[in-house]
């Protein structure tokens, strides 16, 4: 495993200010089947990278591996400058986190899901809550004007009451958009947030995405198949194909003028539909 | 039909044997439903040493037949661990028969919670590590409410199994509705083999009213979590056409 920590990075945690990502040398295989392959990745804090790429090339696994939904294999991740898999030792040296290490890292990264993943038995405010009440100790009152405020923020302030079976599919995201930025991460990934939506409520969800990229508060990560949405708002974009990064840069660079025939081959394949 | 009536001091003898059963059964219930529990996410625990305990304890309380357990544990465990716990010592037969049934019950129960978190969808549990709620917290305030509507139904069958495993606390000389017959039947036998019968037409009664009201206590606990369900959601909690289904 990889111990070659050289860069320090000063974002202090503390502040709730976008943070930034670094892989290093990052290996993670399901079985026999490799998905990310000495990956190295730097995302910079308040950037916002979008990862394109054919399905099954590993994207959503950059997502869910940051999140720690799937333990890596081989390298590190740090997230504003702390390992979120590693503790370095008295010595210098990287020993495996413990889980109480990965929690605290854990803290500042906020994920929003494809199927939304709300919670059936609790109403849109009472997801939104759950965390600060529960996580961060926030009291019940403050709580519910801060989740009140996110509501109105992503527009459905008046649905506050209602359970995700009351909710359209739009809707829903949203809520659970407004879920993970209670908590105020330092770092968003979105994993194909409006895939699994009607056409026509996709503008909604695309929507506050722009206004969280507007506020700049905190550094983003997407996939997405929105390839309009993907040119608006990144500052960068990864092709991904096979577990690694064909190639990066500017959305006019990788959208209209690929340097790669697999980036072209790929592009080609979506604008046809 | 006065031939299916027997006298008030054989009613009285079945009504005291009646409640020795559901005492019995409470005690039983109580210590199932809470070996249940921890022994049901015992088994899905990350650590190895706990699913192994958990396992273990899953294959023995279902492994053994009843009567077994509750023979060992009412005649030998008192003498075998006596020395140690002192509390076993000088234990009632319903109690001792009380633990027994609800290791039994255990075993059987946690593979019924263990199916119900597992029937919660996986994104559930990653939307709470997302969240960064504790594994603690997610069980308590995603998966097992959740997973409570799906627990009910078969614990229902479950408790209502335990009910008729008490008649076998009769067989190692305790105290239930079961030894209450017996005793009457040792008093009838003179009066003819008519009576005898008559008798065990009463305690199949009794014992399908009991089960009975276990089965109202239950549905109405599906009743109260469905209306919950519905109030906040304006739905159905289970859209299935319970017509159409009624009769499997």
């Amino acid at each position: 495993m990889s111990t070659n920590v050289t860069e320090t990075d000063r974002t202090d945690l503390s502040d709730k200010g976008a943070a930034s990502v670094r892989f290093r040398a990052v290996d993670k295989a399901f079985g026999s089947l490799t998905v990310l392959e000495n990956l190295h990745l730097d995302v910079e804090p308040g950037e916002r990278v979008v990862i394109i790429g054919p399905s099954g090339s590993g994207k959503t696994t950059i997502l869910r591996v940051t999140m720690t939904l799937e333990h890596i294999d081989a390298g590190t991740i740090q997230v504003g400058g702390q390992h979120l898999y590693h503790e370095e030792t008295s010595a210098g040296s990287l020993k495996a986190a413990s889980e109480r290490h990965i929690r605290k890292v854990r803290s500042n990264i906020g994920m929003v899901f494809q199927h939304f993943n709300l919670f059936p038995h609790m109403s849109a405010i009472e997801n939104v809550m759950l965390a600060p009440v529960k996580v961060h100790g926030t009291s019940r009152e403050e709580a519910q004007h801060l989740g009140m405020e996110l509501l109105a923020k992503v527009g459905l302030a008046e649905h506050a009451n209602h359970t995700p079976g009351q909710l359209s599919g739009g809707q829903k995201q949203r809520v659970a958009i407004a879920r993970a930025l209670a908590t105020q991460p330092s770092v968003m990934l979105f994993d194909e947030v409006t895939s699994a939506l009607d056409p026509e409520l996709v503008g909604d969800v695309l929507k506050v995405l722009r206004d969280i990229a507007e506020e700049g508060k905190t550094t983003m990560m997407l996939v997405t198949h929105e390839m309009g949405f993907a040119r608006e708002i990144a500052d960068r974009i990864l092709m991904f194909d096979k577990g690694r990064v064909v190639e990066s840069g500017p959305p006019s660079q990788v959208l209209d003028d690929p340097q790669e025939d697999r980036t072209r081959s790929f592009l080609g394949a979506v604008a046809e539909h | 039909m006065e031939d299916l009536v027997l006298t008030p001091g054989q009613y009285a003898q079945l009504w005291n044997g009646a409640l020795a059963t559901v005492r019995i059964l409470a005690g039983a219930f109580a210590l199932g439903l809470f070996l249940s529990l921890v022994v049901g996410v015992g088994r899905l625990s990350e650590r190895k040493w706990v699913r192994g305990i958990s396992f273990g304890f899953v294959e023995f309380a279902r492994g053994i037949s009843s009567i077994i357990l509750l023979t060992i544990m009412v005649i030998a465990i008192p003498i075998l661990l006596g020395d140690v716990f002192p509390w076993l010592r000088g234990r009632s037969v319903a109690v001792l028969g009380a633990i027994a049934l609800g290791l039994n019950m255990g075993g059987y129960g946690a593979e019924i919670i263990r199916g119900s978190i597992l029937a919660i969808p996986k994104g559930q549990g990653e939307a709470c590590i997302a969240l960064n709620l504790s594994p603690t917290q997610r069980l308590r305030f995603v998966v097992l409410p959740q997973a409570l509507r799906i627990i009910l139904p078969p614990m229902g069958n479950l408790t209502i199994e335990i009910l008729k495993g008490t008649a076998l606390v009769s067989v190692v000389a305790g105290f239930d509705l079961m030894r209450a017959t017996q005793n009457l039947i040792a008093g009838m036998l003179a009066q003819g083999a008519l009576g005898v019968t008559v008798l065990f037409i009463n305690v199949l009664f009794i014992y399908f009213i009991l089960a009975q009201g276990v089965n109202g206590l239950f549905r109405l606990a599906e009743r109260v979590l469905d209306r919950r369900f519905e109030q906040r959601t304006g739905r159905s909690a289970v859209p299935i056409n319970v017509a159409a289904t009624a009769g499997s």
